[in-house]
């Protein structure tokens, strides 16, 4: 694996090849267990890929590190031409980073101190010190994204953060649903759409025209996204409040709300009906079709897996243990064993 | 005589009806109004209730209790009060972040006033001029204080600011050469805005100053509340994981909680070293952190009006009523009471008011809507959760 780095745009190989992600020996550690064990994994762009395996296989956890939250042990994931997730390295630079100014204005402070400059001048060069400490502290606790970008160029690599896969194109629902429960349909949407917007709180303050026309055309925008999943004139519900189908429909459309070209569904079918899953299937062939998503999917529920799927990943025990389409997956006897342990359907 | 009484209620149905449906108009009216223009609406009530409170505050009941000039001086301290809880309530009711030194920003921006406008630095920099600049410096060390330590959650950042907020007084006390220590800088100069110097005694202008601040703030922190950042600050208290992963940067946007409450704080401050002249570091002891947390719990977290109004209401129990009860107490002689000084009882009264209000209306007073319904949510998810005890593998909990 080249060491590419976040910054620079991964050799063009991947994203020509029309992969959208592609996980290069991937492994997570967590103490003694290995959760997720050397896994390569390619994501075609627009196509539905589902990963499958029995309880505790480690599908979320490669889901979590993907979508930022866990750092690998080892690997790579590069998402979109980028390197995105790896094993930090060099991270013990940064710091030194954020303090230097700091240092070095310290320095000319004493400096000056000892050649018996005038009390004003010491107070403006400990004033800009001050300032210059402040702003490099501030950027490297907030990480923007040109930071982040910077960094490799002197060797230092961390992997994105959940809110800089979303800024990269990853959207994400989760396994047992994370709604603010207390908030409608539409501010879940609206939050969703939180790396869109461009209103800061100075706008916000000051009510600018920019602020109250975004914030206009972004419920409007919200509206469209609730009417795509199916949740027409439903805005103004609580999210506890609604149905559990349609719990789930409102955080693929709060994914939705980032813009996402990849979208994480972590079990979208679990505990529904036939009818619900029905629907539920016919909305994630919607996605790709009408939005052109990619779409990788968990999923428990082998009709779902094999009636959508364009390609099917089993993991078991933390390994991949079979690849390919729905019809060798369901073949392979691996699989089978995976699952029942003999020989089954 | 079975028929008389259902009579009668269908009479006063009868009459009631079209009146309070009149009366429900206008509510609805109000109501449609305040929602449609909101910061007109906080311009006016506070119009309102600061012209009726200055006037009424020379008649009974308020005139049996002290003078007019002694309530509208308390008043002015009530809205140093105010400011401090719904700076406080950005970081707390907003973000949901527990900050128990909040007093150090108070302090920053008292000192930088007595720095800026005193006999003691021989510098008298315009009063604006200042007011401005104890905000900045205030926000400026919230972000100092937030920047390292807004990775922690919860009981730690709770214990840091605890911290944060002892050391900065101490801070003051000991560096004697520039703060006067113990003695505390005095003799601060009067505020000169435009060339009209504040009365000492007469505490109108100051009054009408504080009005002017608090209606401000007021209106800047319900724009804050339903804007981009209010909304996230709103997901980051739901869901930390879940706001993250939906594209917020959780550590800015908590910082601009710290940074935009520490602002308020260096108001309050500059305005407190101002009308009291002297600036000294018993001011900014723990136990204002703690009362203007009381204020925020008892008033409603999260919503500024009922901070607001908790933060009004509680000043004045604290300084004017407690007193005044041990001055009814020693009069009608009551054995066991008359002994007690209610003024020193006050944490106790305050502790037993926050137990109270935790078991019977956790929300506060006058709760915002959203509050209500996640406490409220709580308590049914904790039952639920005994019903489904099987816990579900392989989420994580950051």
């Amino acid at each position: 694996m080249t060491a590419a780095a976040f910054g620079r745009k991964m050799a063009s190989d991947s994203v020509s090849g029309g992969l959208l992600l592609h996980a290069d020996g991937v492994t997570k550690r967590f103490g003694g267990l290995v959760a997720v064990h050397d896994i390569d994994f390619t994501i075609p762009t627009g196509s539905i890929v589902s990963l499958i395996g029995p309880n505790g296989a480690g599908k979320t956890t490669f889901f979590n590190i993907i979508a930022g939250i866990y750092d690998p042990t080892a690997g790579v994931v590069v998402f979109n031409g980028r390197e995105m997730i790896a094993r930090s390295r060099r991270a013990w630079l940064e710091p030194f980073i954020w303090f230097l100014p700091g240092f070095i204005g310290l320095l000319t402070t004493i400096i000056a101190a000892s050649n018996g400059a005038p009390d004003g001048e010491i107070f403006i060069i400990g004033g800009i010190t001050l300032v210059a400490l402040m702003s490099t502290l501030v950027i490297g606790v907030a990480r923007p994204l040109r930071y982040q970008r910077a960094l490799p160029r002197i060797g230092i690599f961390k992997s994105g953060r959940p809110n800089d896969m979303v800024e990269a194109g990853l959207g994400r629902t989760f396994q047992n649903i994370r709604l603010f429960q207390n908030m409608t349909a539409l501010e879940n949407v609206l939050v969703g759409m939180h790396s869109r917007l461009k209103s800061t709180w100075v706008d916000a303050m000051f009510s600018t025209p920019r602020d109250r026309r975004e914030e206009k055309e972004a419920a409007e925008e919200a509206r469209g996204y609730l009417r795509l999943v199916g949740l027409r004139g439903k805005d103004g519900e609580l999210a506890k409040n609604l149905p559990y189908g349609d719990q789930r429909r409102l955080e693929i459309a709060r994914a939705l709300g980032s813009k996402p070209k990849l979208l994480l569904l972590d079990e979208p079918t679990a505990g529904m009906n036939p009818r619900e899953t029905q629907e539920m299937i016919a909305l994630i062939n919607r996605l790709r079709t009408e939005l052109g998503l990619t779409v990788l999917l968990i999923e428990h529920d082998m009709k779902v897996v094999m009636s959508i799927s364009d390609r099917v990943t089993v993991l078991d025990h933390g390994e991949k243990i079979a690849e390919g389409s729905p019809a060798e997956v369901r073949a392979n006897p691996k699989v089978i064993e995976a699952y029942l342990g003999a020989p089954a359907e | 005589m079975s028929a008389t009484p259902a009579v009668e209620a269908e009479k006063t149905g009868k009459v009631e009806a079209p009146n309070s449906s009149r009366l429900g108009e206008w509510r609805t009216r109000i109501r449609a109004f305040a929602q449609a223009h909101r910061s007109w609406t906080i311009v006016i009530a506070m119009a309102i209730g600061s012209v009726v409170l200055f006037f009424w505050a020379a008649f009974p009941p308020f005139s049996f209790v002290q003078g007019q000039n002694t309530w509208i001086s308390g008043f002015v301290n009530a809205g140093v009060f105010i400011l401090l809880a719904l700076g406080l309530n950005i970081v707390v009711g907003f973000a949901g972040l527990l900050d128990l030194g909040y007093a150090a920003f108070f302090a920053f921006g008292a000192y930088l006033y007595a720095f800026g406008a005193s006999p003691f630095s021989h510098l008298h920099l315009p009063f604006l001029l200042l007011l401005v600049g104890g905000a900045v410096v205030a926000a400026v060390f919230g972000i100092a204080l937030g920047a390292p330590t807004l990775r922690l959650r919860g009981d730690y950042l709770a214990i840091v600011t605890l911290g944060f907020g002892e050391i900065v007084p101490i801070v003051f006390l000991n560096a004697e050469k520039y703060t006067q220590g113990t003695n505390g800088i005095g003799g601060v100069d009067r505020p000169n805005i435009f060339g009209y110097e504040f009365p000492g005694i007469d505490q109108t202008a100051y009054y009408v100053l504080m009005t002017i601040v608090v209606t401000v703030v007021l209106i800047l922190v319900y724009r804050l509340l339903d804007s981009r950042i209010g909304r996230a600050w709103a997901a980051i208290r739901e869901d930390e994981l879940a706001a993250a992963a939906n594209g917020i940067n959780t550590v800015t946007t908590k910082l601009a909680a710290f940074a935009l409450g520490a602002t308020t704080a260096g108001f309050a401050g500059v305005l407190n070293a101002s009308k009291l002249t002297i600036v000294d570091p018993t001011q900014f002891q723990f136990q204002v952190s703690f009362v203007v947390l009381a204020m925020i719990v008892l008033g409603g977290m999260g919503n500024p009006f009922g901070v607001a109004v908790g933060a009004f209401v509680l000043y004045n129990i604290q300084n004017v009523l407690l007193k005044q009860l041990n001055a009814v107490m020693d009069n009608l002689n009551v054995p066991i009471l008359e002994n007690i000084d209610f003024v020193k009882f006050q944490f106790l009264l305050f502790g037993i008011a926050l137990v109270l209000m935790m078991m019977f209306r956790p929300e506060g007073l006058i709760p915002s809507q959203r509050r209500r319904q996640e406490l409220h949510s709580a308590e049914a998810d904790s039952e639920a959760d005994l019903e489904l005890l099987a816990p579900e593998a392989g989420e994580v909990s950051l």
